[in-house]
């Protein structure tokens, strides 16, 4: 008891009215606090690049380039929360980009309606073999995951080269380059403001559902201006998000572009990852297993079937973006991909995951991802150069890490 | 009348070394039990056997009077014997009640986590251990050792357990906390489950405990109700691993 004393003393302290109105409205500080500096960081690449930075065409392509980094993250983070790494995710993207525009274009027939369902599930079966294959040597056989995932990023970034002898597979079939986003890959206006709709629907049933529910067990509400003023933020922010995809026309005519494929792609997969994470038993048995991976097996978790089934994911998760990566060059090149590791577990860091595991959210990974996009695009607008462009990159990631570990420290680990 | 647990004449050695030799104990509903030693003395050996870690070489656990089959952890929950391990075996990033619940969880008829079921039952555990913590959502990580303690006790007896085993219940624990341990204790008391408490110090345990067994080199010293002698005769029984002429009468 005494030390709760004391950390309630020190959360008291370190919180002003701000805190206080955080408390209340029930929301994640830290993810506040992320969205904060995104923001920051967005008004001060606008200014710099004489405000090119926020017009409804560079946030378009921002979106689309989010989304293959932002894919890998969400899987990311139940691998560090699992308190592994997976370094072979980079390969494991441009292998199986290659495996499937190999399928699609030697052997399936050319123009029919459903080669690239074939070739996606071809490539996503790669993904789940070599996450499995992955997660074999690092369960049952005791190798750290940063050997296994290393001397994977090896083994796939080669039989990338081997698939094709180094080879470029070009044109791709049209169905396929949909996911890419490209000319074409967006669903138009129409369509986004059904999705942005749906999407509103679902956001407000399921909080008034909850709250109901809540009220019923005699549980502790939040007060229903603070339960209404969140409601009110995230449904602005789903209106914004159509209206700003809306407001991108295809180039040379009045059609809106609407939400772009890759990032439908990205955001039902988000949801998914989230979903997984909160409801069901896998996903607290990943955290269960980051936290104490002895109180999780105690408990009678199989905790290696569970790493399997983890690096499975973030094996198909990889080949997903890989789709995705192949279809934006609409061609498969064996360098896809390559350095895109050390950006999804930037991005999943920089979304407050925590390297020690147990802790990390699919939503900070993808804050984190838009994060390092953000960056990146920016500093090309500014036309920096690709090599400083790295540089500044890194000391952002110390930075950002840095950060984090202070926030740990000040807060006890309150939040996740 | 049967006991809620006996255990007669139980016998391990590993390789070369008797760790238990031919020792017998046993708890009634309702009765602390404590089990003290030095450290090699036999008592985590004794007690891993009766929580399925370890089987026995020889001799037989009754459970109620019938005999007992107790091959792993499973089987002896099955029997109600929950552990309590030393190091509690949380997962200090979880809630209380994903904890509490943690391989057993409540679901939902659609299938997901039922979270608010889980931490109004978990809320119940801990009203029954007259146990209050304030929120409950938050990682079990911001909460006091003894709290903590707490809901290792209320996942035991959730499922429950008819007997606990805790394992230096009060080792890491200041004396505030250990105070609260023992005001735990006396609730499970209350509600008959017998209790193997074990302790290499007597003076954590001696007030709490009906009866207090003492081993020595993985032999039955003997077992004396706690009326009926002074900490100073059983910590000579610890020592010398003799029985002072004082309890034998």
């Amino acid at each position: 008891m005494a030390t709760s004393k004391r950390n309630s003393g020190l959360k008291n302290a370190s919180e002003g009215g701000l805190g206080k109105l955080l408390r209340t409205l029930e929301v994640d500080g830290r993810l506040i606090g992320m969205i904060g500096a995104l923001i920051g960081l967005w008004l001060v690449l606008h200014v710099l690049t004489d405000y090119k930075f926020l017009t409804p065409r560079n946030l378009w392509n921002l979106a689309v380039q989010t989304s293959v980094v932002g894919i890998i993250a969400t899987g990311m983070v139940f691998i560090i929360v699992m308190r592994h790494i997976d370094l072979s995710v980079g390969s494991i993207l441009g292998f199986t980009g290659m495996l499937m525009a190999v399928t699609q274009s030697q052997f399936l027939p050319s123009g029919t309606s459903w080669a690239w369902a074939v070739a996606l599930i071809a490539g996503l079966a790669a993904g789940a073999l070599i996450g499995a294959f992955q997660g074999y040597w690092v369960a049952y056989q005791g190798i750290p995951a940063f050997i296994v995932t290393l001397a994977g990023l090896l083994i796939f970034r080669g039989g990338a080269w081997l698939l094709t002898q180094g080879r470029t597979v070009a044109p791709l079939d049209s169905n396929f380059i949909l996911m890419g986003g490209g000319l074409e890959g967006s669903i138009g206006g129409m369509w986004s403001w059904i999705v942005g709709i749906v999407a509103i629907i679902a956001i407000v049933v399921t909080s008034l559902r909850a709250r109901s529910k809540r009220n019923q067990l005699g549980f502790h509400v939040r007060p229903l201006w603070a339960e209404l003023t969140v409601l009110l933020v995230a449904v602005g922010f789903v209106i914004a998000f159509v209206m700003v995809m809306n407001a991108y026309n295809r180039p040379r005519t009045e059609i809106a572009q609407g939400i772009p494929i890759p990032v439908l792609i990205l955001i039902g997969v988000a949801l998914l990852m989230t979903a997984i994470a909160k409801v069901t038993k896998f996903g607290r048995y990943i955290y269960a297993m980051g936290g104490s991976p002895e109180a999780a097996q105690l408990s009678g978790i199989d905790t290696r079937r569970m790493t399997i089934y983890v690096f499975m994911l973030i094996g198909v998760l990889s080949a997903l973006a890989g789709a995705v990566a192949t279809a934006r060059l609409n061609s498969g090149v064996n360098s896809t991909g390559t350095l895109t590791e050390l950006y999804v577990i930037a991005a999943a860091v920089i979304g407050g995951t925590s390297l020690a595991g147990g802790y990390g959210t699919v939503a900070g990974a993808i804050i984190g991802a838009v994060f390092m996009q953000s960056l990146q695009s920016g500093m090309v607008l500014l036309n920096l150069n690709s090599s400083l462009i790295q540089v500044i990159i890194g000391f952002v990631l110390i930075i950002a890490v840095w950060l984090d570990v202070i926030y740990r420290r000040r807060s006890g680990l309150q939040e996740g | 009348m049967a006991h809620l647990v006996e255990m007669r004449n139980i016998s391990k050695s590993f390789g070369g070394l008797h760790a238990l030799e031919s020792v017998s104990i046993d708890l009634e509903p309702g009765e602390v039990v404590g089990l003290l030693g030095h450290n090699g003395a036999g008592k985590s050996t004794l007690i891993k056997v009766l929580s399925g870690a370890y089987t026995a070489d020889s001799g037989e656990i009754f459970v109620n009077g019938k005999k007992a089959l107790i091959r792993s952890p499973r089987d002896a929950k099955a029997y109600g014997i929950e552990t309590i391990y030393q190091q509690l075996a949380l997962a200090e990033n979880l809630s209380a009640p994903a904890n509490v619940f943690l391989g057993r969880e409540l679901m939902t008829p659609m299938g997901t986590l039922d979270d608010d079921r889980m931490e109004a039952e978990t809320r119940k555990a801990l009203d029954r251990l007259d146990l209050k913590i304030k929120s409950l959502r938050e990682s079990v990580r911001n909460l006091s050792g003894g709290q903590r303690q707490a809901i290792a006790i209320a996942r035991a007896i959730y499922f429950n357990a008819r007997v606990l085993i805790m394992d230096e219940p009060t080792a890491a624990l200041g004396p505030q906390e250990t105070a609260k341990v023992g005001e735990l204790v006396k609730a499970l008391k209350r509600e008959g489950i017998g209790i193997f408490l074990i302790s290499h110090d007597i003076h954590d345990v001696f007030d709490l405990c009906d009866r207090v067994t003492v081993l020595h080199n993985g032999r039955l010293v003997g077992t004396c109700r706690t009326s009926d002698v002074t900490k100073d005769d059983v910590l000579g029984m610890i020592i010398l691993g003799k029985r002072p002429d004082a309890a034998l009468a």
